[in-house]
């Protein structure tokens, strides 16, 4: 027994990536043929060059049809799956072990998410049917992420001043980066005051600090890696693909304190393990992170090993983890300004991860990291809230190993 | 007849100031000021609410308080006592299904019990409380009011919202074969007089009731009430004189004024309505005054009831030397005193259906579907968890798998509506749809393990804090398709709430 991973075994050889944004002209069918046909192109072959097609969708679609019936696959394996808001992630990880079995030569890893047809602020979940005494749909992903801000504060001693600051501080980096990527949702800095003055949502979140209602869609080529210099020269290796779901008992159990997503933690060790990494903050050239509120990704800097426990909020002041810092975090604006389509943002992420390791990023936000040579980028996949959530790391490198 | 073996009444927290009603209509209005269910409220909840005061209140001589169960909770003893439940109201959360019901599973009552409603009418209130007293097998009466009218009215003023709780021990009560429950006050004596006459009616789904010349109805209930407190004094051997506590209960007020009048009592025992600061409760008015008299009066005192409802009901009791010492935990005096006069007319306007507010841009909650909360009744409607018997941890909800060690299927119910809770961490969401934004999210740990996150009421934002000490109450959290969803919210611990002792 035991989490090996399938470390240097796959790689993917092309991703496309769709601006992210209110699409009130395209359908969920329009987001799939582009991000699709765009990955295809990238690994310069055609839809009928793949295998099989893993689907990732909350709720834009059901069933394989979802994508066969748009992209007109003859007869091809589709698997439409989800995992909340790690669906995408959790599209790629499946794509990548079914390559590195042997079963297909070769397999995309697509999500979808179609949101602003609902008309709703926020997420509009579907929930089985219930009785009613379980909190579930009764408040809102911000109130309950929400939650992290108070705890983390009261226990590392930040006063509310400090730590509207940290947050404040992280939406602007993010949306100072999505500032310069044509893809992103929302392409403009922010004030500081603007951030921290905006109205309140939930806690002491306001509205610019939760990330973008959005539509999109990104997907990703996946072949052998012995296979991946014949399809692009600068193939990014998979390093490491970790998911667990915890035992939801923060809501249950008196043990968790609301600074720390333990499934992060978990998923993170297990996938510096699989890549064999042992400094995180040293070896990973960029990490793209699940800011979906600004809470969460400072405790995340934590959780992923890039702040010490308890630091995380001073390293988040000094710009550590700003486009030009020690370790780039969320250079392409993150979920904040890149916007959140649930489907496609676990894939949305290593579309940047792809860009900036090949040197592809637009030079007003490449990472100085990668052309300092470090080769190694993480992504990192969430779903759920604070004390039920499932969690997702991945690493992947240009580099592959002997 | 049965002697009565427990009683409690609820009054819920917040109060309307009258003056405000003039404030924004511009006339109408008044002193003082009357109770206000909250928008979480309604008459089945806050029937819970009393019902549950009345168990714990139900300790024999022979048992410590509450035994096998949390202190003050009423233990399983008094929970299987009760064979009878009658729940009394004008403003029934359904009608065609029983509302009863909820309540019974709400007190944990055993399925033997008979649950029923006798709904309609304010007179189901006394027809409740008279029944159950009559009633061979110890039976509980629950009478549940929400009072007003159209905005400037005067039942808007005078109305208040509130319930009561009376348990009568029927044949078994002072008996030791039964369960030794010692008798806090003896009915002795009871008249009646029922009439067919246009007093106030409300045609069903109305939002307010219409009355008739109020000089009419006094003229008929006069000889209503003379022959109904003649026939009660005369079942219980008394003259009018020896009436330590006279309360005339109705909303017709000139009638009541007319009553007390003319009831030929002592002055000093004329009881106070109540009406400058609750208001007229309606049908749990009867039962809220006569839990204020019980709060209070002495042993082998008389205490007269007389009803003014289509007829007039009239009921003699005697206090007994245990009701000193098995009166309510809050008193109806201390729950006046707790009351917040925060809510602005708006609000209450908001609450009772009168002024329709802007939902958030958000789905419409999702219904409870019948199935799972039948089968999670325990838990929705009783707060009954379930405690590992390996390793001794809570799980909430009741889960098969312990989520300490582990063990499949070792799980026994753990009862936790009467097991305090502090408040760990909280927020206030201003997106989630609520009746009454913003709602007050708060996750709970309770004394002796066990976490839980739910709703906060009965509270303004600013009142929520880590470490707050809340106690658990029974609420409608929503209704979505015709289905209410009653589950349990937290809510400060406050002197005269349930458990400040």
């Amino acid at each position: 027994m035991g989490s090996h991973g399938i470390k240097d075994q796959v790689a993917i050889v092309g991703m496309g990536c769709t601006a992210f944004g209110e699409h009130w002209d395209s359908s969920t069918d329009d987001l799939l043929v582009e991000s699709a046909t765009a990955a295809a192109a990238s690994a310069g072959i055609g839809l009928a060059d793949i295998d099989a097609f893993w689907l990732g969708t909350m709720g834009s679609g059901v069933s394989g049809l979802t994508l066969s019936k748009p992209l007109r696959l003859p007869y091809k394996p589709v698997t439409r799956l989800e995992n909340m808001c790690a669906t995408g992630s959790e599209s790629l990880r499946n794509a990548c072990y079914a390559v590195a079995s042997g079963a297909y030569d070769c397999a995309m890893a697509i999500g979808v998410e179609k949101l602003k047809d609902s008309g709703f602020s926020g997420l509009a979940g579907s929930n089985p049917p219930g009785a009613g005494d379980d909190g579930k749909g009764e408040t809102t992903a911000p109130a309950n992420f929400s939650l992290l801000a108070p705890a983390y504060a009261e226990k590392y001693g930040v006063d509310a001043a400090e730590m509207k600051d940290v947050l404040t501080r992280i939406a602007w980096k993010n949306h100072r980066n999505g500032a310069k990527n044509p893809r992103a949702q929302f392409r403009k800095e922010v004030p500081k005051e603007t951030i921290s003055k905006s109205p309140l949502v939930a806690g002491m979140l306001g509205i610019f600090d939760c990330s973008g209602v959005s539509d999109g869609s990104a997907a990703a080529i996946v072949v052998r890696a012995e296979d991946a210099l014949r399809y692009t020269a600068r193939p990014l290796y998979v390093k490491a693909l970790s998911l667990v779901a915890g035992p939801a008992d923060g809501l249950s159990g008196t043990g968790y304190d609301f600074t720390t997503f333990p499934e992060v933690a978990a998923s993170a060790r297990d996938a510096y393990a699989q890549a064999g990494i042992t400094d995180p903050q040293a070896e990973l050239a960029l990490a793209e992170v699940h800011d979906c509120f600004t809470p969460t990704e400072l405790v995340l800097m934590e959780d992923l090993g890039f702040a010490e426990r308890g630091q995380g909020w001073k390293d988040v002041l000094s710009g550590r983890f700003d486009l030009d810092g020690d370790l780039p975090v969320n250079p392409d604006g993150g979920l904040k300004a890149f916007g959140h389509p649930i489907g496609a943002s676990g894939l949305r992420m290593m579309f940047e991860a792809w860009l900036q390791l090949r040197g592809e990023a637009p030079e007003s936000r490449a990472v100085r990291t990668v052309a300092e040579g470090r080769s190694l980028a993480l992504t990192h996949n969430l779903g759920g809230g604070p004390g039920e959530c499932v969690s997702f790391v991945s690493v992947v490198g240009t580099e592959r190993g002997a | 007849m049965g002697g009565l073996v427990g009683y409690a009444a609820y009054i819920p927290y917040y109060r309307l100031e009258r003056s405000r009603i003039a404030g924004v209509l511009g006339s109408g209005g008044g002193r003082g000021t009357r109770s206000v269910a909250g928008y979480d409220e309604d008459t089945t909840s806050m029937a819970v609410a009393a019902g549950r005061a009345a168990l714990a209140g139900l300790t024999g001589a022979g048992g410590p308080p509450g035994a096998g169960g949390p202190p003050g909770a009423g233990g399983p003893l008094a929970r299987e006592f009760v064979r009878q439940l009658f729940f009394a109201t004008t403003i029934p959360a359904y009608a065609d299904k029983t509302n009863a019901t909820a309540v019974h599973a709400a007190l944990r009552l055993p399925a033997e019990a008979l649950a029923v409603d006798m709904g309609g009418a304010v007179r189901s209130g006394v027809g409740a409380l008279v029944t159950a007293a009559q009633s061979p097998v110890p039976t509980m009466a629950l009478l549940a009011d929400i009072r007003t009218g159209l905005p400037g009215s005067a039942d808007e003023r005078d109305g208040g919202d509130g319930a009561a709780a009376f348990v009568f021990g029927g044949d078994t009560a002072g008996d030791s074969a039964g369960a030794g429950l010692p008798v806090l006050a003896e009915v002795i004596g009871q008249g009646c007089a029922t009439a067919e006459f246009l007093d106030r009616w409300r045609a069903p789904g109305a939002a307010a009731s219409r009355v008739w010349e109020e000089r009419f109805g006094e003229q008929v209930y006069g000889p209503l009430a003379e022959a109904a407190l003649a026939d009660a004094l005369k079942e219980a051997g008394l003259t009018a004189g020896q009436v330590d506590h006279l309360i005339v209960a109705g909303l017709p007020a000139r009638a009541v004024s007319r009553t007390v009048r003319a009831a030929g009592v002592p002055a000093e025992a004329v009881v106070d309505s109540r009406v400058a600061s609750i208001g007229n409760a309606g049908t749990a008015q009867p039962g809220i005054l006569l839990a204020d008299v019980l709060d209070r009066a002495g042993p082998d005192e008389t205490v007269l009831l007389i009803v003014l409802a289509d007829g007039v009901t009239a009921l003699a009791l005697r206090t007994t030397e245990a009701l000193a010492s098995h009166r309510q935990a809050q008193p109806v005096a201390a729950q006046i005193a707790a009351g917040s006069s925060a809510l602005e007319y708006a609000t209450f306007l908001s609450w009772r259906g009168f002024l329709d507010r802007e939902p958030p841009r958000r789905p419409d909650p999702d219904p409870v579907a019948a199935p799972p909360a039948q089968r999670r009744a325990a838990w929705k409607f009783g707060l009954v968890a379930a405690r590992c018997t390996r390793c001794g941890s809570r799980s909430l909800p009741p889960d098969r798998v312990c989520q300490q060690c582990h063990a499949v299927d070792e799980m026994v119910p753990e009862p936790l509506a009467d097991v305090p809770a502090t408040v760990a961490t909280y927020t206030v969401d201003r997106l989630a749809y609520t009746p009454s934004p913003p709602m007050l999210m708060v996750v709970l740990d309770f004394d002796g393990g066990g976490r839980m996150r739910c709703q906060l009421t009965d509270a303004g934002e600013n009142e929520a804090r880590i470490g707050l000490q809340v106690e658990m109450t029974f609420r409608r959290m929503v209704t979505a398709a015709g289905v209410h969803n009653y589950f349990w919210k937290a809510r400060p611990i406050r002197p005269g709430s349930g458990k400040d002792e």
